[in-house]
Parts: structure tokens; C-alpha cells; sequence
């Protein structure tokens, strides 16, 4: 974690960590493990508005609560860029981090996989298989797609890929 | 379209008795030359061979099976025809799994099931198998099509999903679990699952459901910069499964900043695939027909063309807890086994009665790989050397204490739903 931002260690450390090993299948302990993961959404969800640092929301998309769909934003120069997020819940989780996906960036940059999966392998995924069962979705949020949005949105912005959407509304009326 | 052509040549034919003029006529011949090779080409795609009652060991120009039949007459293979009664998953139908499935194929087996949820691209085109006109067909689609040409006696089943969901999971086990024929093994339809899959996620979804159904399957995997590669026998309980030995875990504490931003793209090679491939069809035919060694891990380093071998016991303290289970039971059965192999023993021994060699000088003798094992472990004593920790018992430690804590919160699901919805919401 030595490379780390301050502002991301700090916010780490204040995210409740998750106790039971137990994903989508495994019946009564997967609802024990979503009750573990609300708790650390809705820590993580408050600290980031007290901070004045709110950047994303999340919810369930099925009442198994197996899909999760949502929103992010990142502001970049003092523009703010939403983009919809959705990922599901891997069987084998949470020996497996969620796949996060950002599909409306899907093509527009090489680090994502197919299906706007963002590449999470050098940056994150170590630091989930040694924290597991410990982490759970929000750790992913904090540092899986913050880290990636604060690399990948302004590259994309100032090379043009990615345009804001009243730039684009006004390129499209002209 | 054949009679079309065959009437343009007569065209031709009739046209050239009009003309005097010699280059005209060379031309013309040209022309006639052309015209057969199209009616030539249009016959050979045409021509589908029928299905195959029985494998034959005739040696025809007609019969696609001569050369391997020929393996029992060589001595290799005791019945080659029951490669027929075999069924093979092959998840993931990229560099290696396409060309894994092609082998098959060729070799007669009896059914193959594809699973994959990708599509044919344009920058698959530097691997083998997949044609450019196929740029856009769902992956599992395009091996069908290609595959059923190669040899319609094999039964193809296509499943374009992506496995690690929990539905596309579902669906995944069910058909691994169908039957096909009365025989096959006991708690699956499959005879052997081969996973050539490009990434961890899917290996550890492939690693769940042959740990829980006591399948054997076979892994296969590429480096990312395309010139190293494995393939690794798993026989759940009895070796090490995939979760067993998890990858080296290396937090180098990357900065975001200096994210790599080329670090997503893989780098790819037909014939480290290819090898890849060949290296795990081989083993998969040893496995079912009975011939050879069949290797438990294989590795390819292609710069040094080094070929690694290896075996792995399971991990007594496996997170998978499906792995735990077969571990158990194939400790049970151990006794059984041991007989078993007692017997063979002395039928092999009663055989080739009175020693082998008269005089004995050095007195030599034969030691158990199990007596070795004894020997050496007093001089260990679970110690580890310098500089190495066993990490897993007190990450099990950390793990309970918090266990307990967490107990003494009990909230209700739709309460803390309707908590983060309000937050969502302001």
C-alpha cells in the first residue's frame, strides 16, 4: 500500500471490513455477506459525503443481490463525467473480485477487457486476493474504479475520446 | 452453377473452332483453363462426407480413420474406438481451445461441449482455427460450423455464456451434469473437462464446479507475452485443485498514476498456442485411452525450450471448500486403494519369482517412496527456512476474532437497503 494517496489510505481505513467467506450460492451466509457489504457501502457512502468527496452510487439490481448496477463521476477541469456502472457478483466470490463495468467506455480505451470490463489486474486484484474475505464491493469501489477513473478520464478527456456530454449535445445541434 | 459452366466451356470450345488467329486461341485456352478450376473448386465445397457407422482399421484413401486405428496395431492404444464414447468440455474456445476442440474433432471423439461468450474478431486472426468470414459469429458458433465439416460423427454442443455469473454458472453445471450415454463417470456426463480460458476468474468458476461435481479436468494456459505456457492435470482430492495454491500474490503498491497504459492488451503467438494445445490434447488422449504417462504438470518455456514437470498435493487448508470434501473422501477410500495396489503388486511379483540378480555386493535395496518421505520430513520438522512465515494460520486468527465482533450487529437486510438507498437518493 506504500504507493497509495493519502486521501485513498485514510478512506480505506475507515471502510468496515467484511468477516464471512460466502458468495452468491452458498444460501444463508450469502445474505449474512450482503449485510456485510451494505454496512461497508453505507460507511463508505457517508464518510465520501461528510467529505464533500461523493462520487459514485450503488444499489442492487436484484433482490439476490447478485447484480449491481449504478453511477460514477469524476470531475475533471471542474466538468463532471457520469458514467453508468454495472457488474455481477462472481460465483466463485469472493475468492474473485466483481468484474466492474463502465459500458459506455467500452472501445474507447485499451485498459478494459470486453464488455467495458475495467482491467483491475495490476492495480487491484493483488491487493483483493490478499485481503480476502476481508474486502467486499465498496473496497472495490475505493480501490479498484476510483484509481482507474483517476488515470483513465483525464488521458481520454484531453485526447479527445471522451467528450462532455454539453459538448456533445452542442456538436450535435450545430 | 456447374451445368452454367460446363456450357461456357463448350462456348469457349465452339469459339475457339472460329478463330485463326494463335494468341488468340492461347487466350482462349487460358480462359477454358480458368473455367475448370471454378467447376473444380465449386465441387470440392461441395462434397460433405456422411456420418461413420463403425471406425474402421481399413486402410483406405476413403477412410478418415486408418491412421488412428493404426495406433492399436502399433501397439499404443489397446481400443481406440472408445474414444467414441467419450465426452469432452472445453471451456474457452480462443488460441487453444479452438485449435484443443479441432484436434478432438479429427481424432473421432464422441462429444464435445464449447462453452465461450465471445465473438470471432479480426485481431483473433494471428491464432489458428477461426476464418476471417467469420469475423462477428459467436465463437462457439463458428468452432460448430467449422467442426462439423471437419467430421460429422462428433456431437457438438454450443453454449455462448459467460460462466462466472450465477446463471450462466447454472447452466454450466446442468450441462456438464446431462448424460449422454448410460456409461460416463459418476456424478457427471462429461469424461473430461479441458479449461482453456484466458483469465483467473473463469479458471477459479471452472475449478468450482469440477471440485464439486469430482470431475477431472485439465488446465491450460499461455503467458501474457506469448512465449511460456502449462498445462496441469486436477484430480479433485486427489491433487492440488486451482484455489489450493493460490497464484503469488505480489502488492507492489502501484501508484495510479503510473498506471501502465499498455498493460491490458496480451501478446499472442499461433504456435505457443499451438503447442500449448497439442500438449493438452495429447494428455487428454493418454487420460481417456489409457496409454503412457499422463503428466499431473507440463510447462513450456519456448525461449529456453525447457519442459518443467511437476506434481502438487492438495492443500489440506484450501479456501474451496468443495476441495475439502473430495480430499476427504479420497482419504477414505485410501485402504482400498492401497490393497488394490497391493494385489497388482504381487500379481506382478509371483510372475518373476527368485531374485533378480544372484549376488547382492553393496547391498542395495529398494526403499518406498513413502519410507523416503519420513526420512526426510525428521530433518524438517515443519520448519520453515529463514526468511519465510506461514501466513494462512494467523490470517484464519484475524479472520474468527472479527467473526465474533460482527455478531453483536445484527440489522436487518431491507433496513440497511433502505439506508443506502436514502443515501443515494439526497
Amino acid at each position: 500500500m506504500e504507493g497509495w494517496d493519502p486521501s485513498t489510505k485514510s478512506a480505506l481505513t475507515q471502510i468496515p471490513l467484511l468477516s464471512t467467506r460466502a458468495g452468491p450460492r452458498d444460501g444463508a451466509a450469502w445474505t449474512q455477506r450482503l449485510k456485510e457489504e451494505y454496512r461497508a457501502l453505507i460507511a463508505y457512502t457517508t464518510m465520501n459525503k461528510s467529505h464533500d468527496n461523493d462520487w459514485f452510487r450503488i444499489s442492487a439490481a436484484n433482490p439476490e443481490g447478485t447484480r449491481w448496477s449504478g453511477t460514477c463521476w469524476y470531475v475533471h477541469n471542474l466538468r463532471r463525467y457520469e458514467f453508468a456502472i454495472q457488474f455481477d457478483i462472481p460465483v466463485t466470490y469472493p475468492a474473485t473480485a466483481p468484474e466492474i463495468e463502465l459500458p459506455q467506455l467500452d472501445g474507447k480505451t485499451h485498459k478494459m477487457y470486453r464488455g467495458g470490463k475495467i482491467c483491475l489486474t495490476v492495480h487491484f486484484k493483488p491487493l483483493w486476493a490478499k485481503n480476502c474475505p476481508r474486502f467486499g464491493i465498496a473496497h472495490a469501489l475505493c480501490l479498484g474504479l476510483a484509481p482507474w477513473l483517476a488515470a483513465e478520464v483525464p488521458i481520454l478527456v484531453d485526447s479527445g475520446v471522451l467528450k462532455h456530454k454539453d459538448d456533445e449535445s452542442t456538436s450535435a445541434e450545430s | 452453377m456447374e451445368e452454367d459452366l460446363r456450357s461456357l466451356l463448350q462456348d469457349l470450345e465452339s469459339l475457339k473452332g472460329c478463330v485463326s488467329d494463335r494468341y488468340r486461341i492461347g487466350s482462349i485456352d487460358e480462359m477454358k483453363q480458368r473455367v475448370v478450376s471454378i467447376v473444380n473448386l465449386t465441387k470440392s465445397g461441395a462434397t460433405r462426407r456422411s456420418k461413420v457407422k463403425d471406425m474402421s482399421a481399413e486402410v483406405v484413401d476413403s477412410n478418415p480413420y486408418s491412421r488412428l486405428m493404426a495406433l492399436q496395431r502399433m501397439g499404443i492404444v489397446q481400443n481406440y474406438e472408445r474414444i467414441r464414447d467419450f465426452s469432452v468440455a472445453i471451456v474457452g474456445i480462443g488460441g487453444v481451445g479452438s485449435v484443443a476442440a479441432e484436434m478432438l474433432t479429427r481424432c473421432g471423439i464422441g462429444r464435445l461441449l464449447l462453452y465461450d461468450y465471445d465473438t470471432v474478431e479480426l485481431a483473433n486472426m494471428n491464432r489458428l482455427f477461426f476464418r476471417p468470414d467469420q469475423v462477428g459469429m459467436t465463437k462457439t458458433d463458428a468452432a460448430v460450423q467449422t467442426l462439423s465439416d471437419i467430421n460429422p460423427d462428433v456431437v457438438l454442443e454450443s453454449y455462448s455464456l459467460n460462466i462466472t455469473t450465477v446463471k450462466g454458472f447454472e447452466v454450466f453445471m446442468e450441462s456438464l451434469k446431462r448424460r449422454f450415454s448410460q456409461k460416463s463417470g459418476q456424478n457427471s456426463g462429461v469424461d473430461l473437462v479441458l479449461s482453456c480460458v484466458d483469465n483467473y476468474e473463469a479458471r477459479m468458476v471452472v475449478n468450482q464446479a469440477c471440485n464439486e461435481l469430482g470431475q477431472t479436468w485439465m488446465e491450460s494456459g499461455v503467458s501474457e507475452d506469448a512465449v511460456s505456457g502449462h498445462i496441469q492435470l486436477l484430480v479433485p482430492g486427489e491433487t492440488a485443485c486451482f484455489a489450493c495454491a493460490p497464484p503469488l500474490v505480489v502488492a507492489s503498491g502501484v501508484d495510479e498514476r503510473t498506471l501502465k497504459r499498455e498493460g491490458v492488451c496480451a501478446a499472442s503467438l499461433p504456435t505457443t498456442m499451438g503447442v500449448v494445445a497439442g500438449l493438452l490434447v495429447q494428455n487428454a488422449l493418454k487420460y481417456l485411452l489409457k496409454f503412457g504417462h499422463v503428466s499431473p504438470y507440463l510447462g513450456y518455456n519456448s525461449l529456453k525450450d525447457f519442459f518443467p514437470t511437476m506434481e502438487m498435493r492438495p492443500n489440506p487448508q484450501c479456501s474451496n471448500n468443495a476441495c475439502i470434501e473430495r480430499q476427504k473422501e479420497y482419504l477414505q477410500t485410501k485402504p482400498a486403494r492401497d490393497a488394490a495396489a497391493k494385489a497388482k503388486l504381487e500379481a506382478e511379483s509371483s510372475k518373476n519369482e527368485g531374485p533378480l540378480h544372484m549376488d547382492n555386493e553393496w547391498n542395495i535395496s529398494v526403499v518406498d517412496d513413502s519410507e523416503m518421505d519420513t526420512l526426510n520430513s525428521c530433518g524438517v520438522s515443519g520448519a520453515l527456512p529463514e526468511g519465510l512465515i506461514h501466513e494462512l494460520p494467523t490470517a484464519e486468527k484475524y479472520h474468527e476474532s472479527l467473526a465474533t465482533e460482527e455478531k453483536t450487529v445484527e440489522d436487518d437486510l431491507e433496513e440497511l437497503q433502505r439506508q443506502l438507498d436514502a443515501l443515494n437518493a439526497s
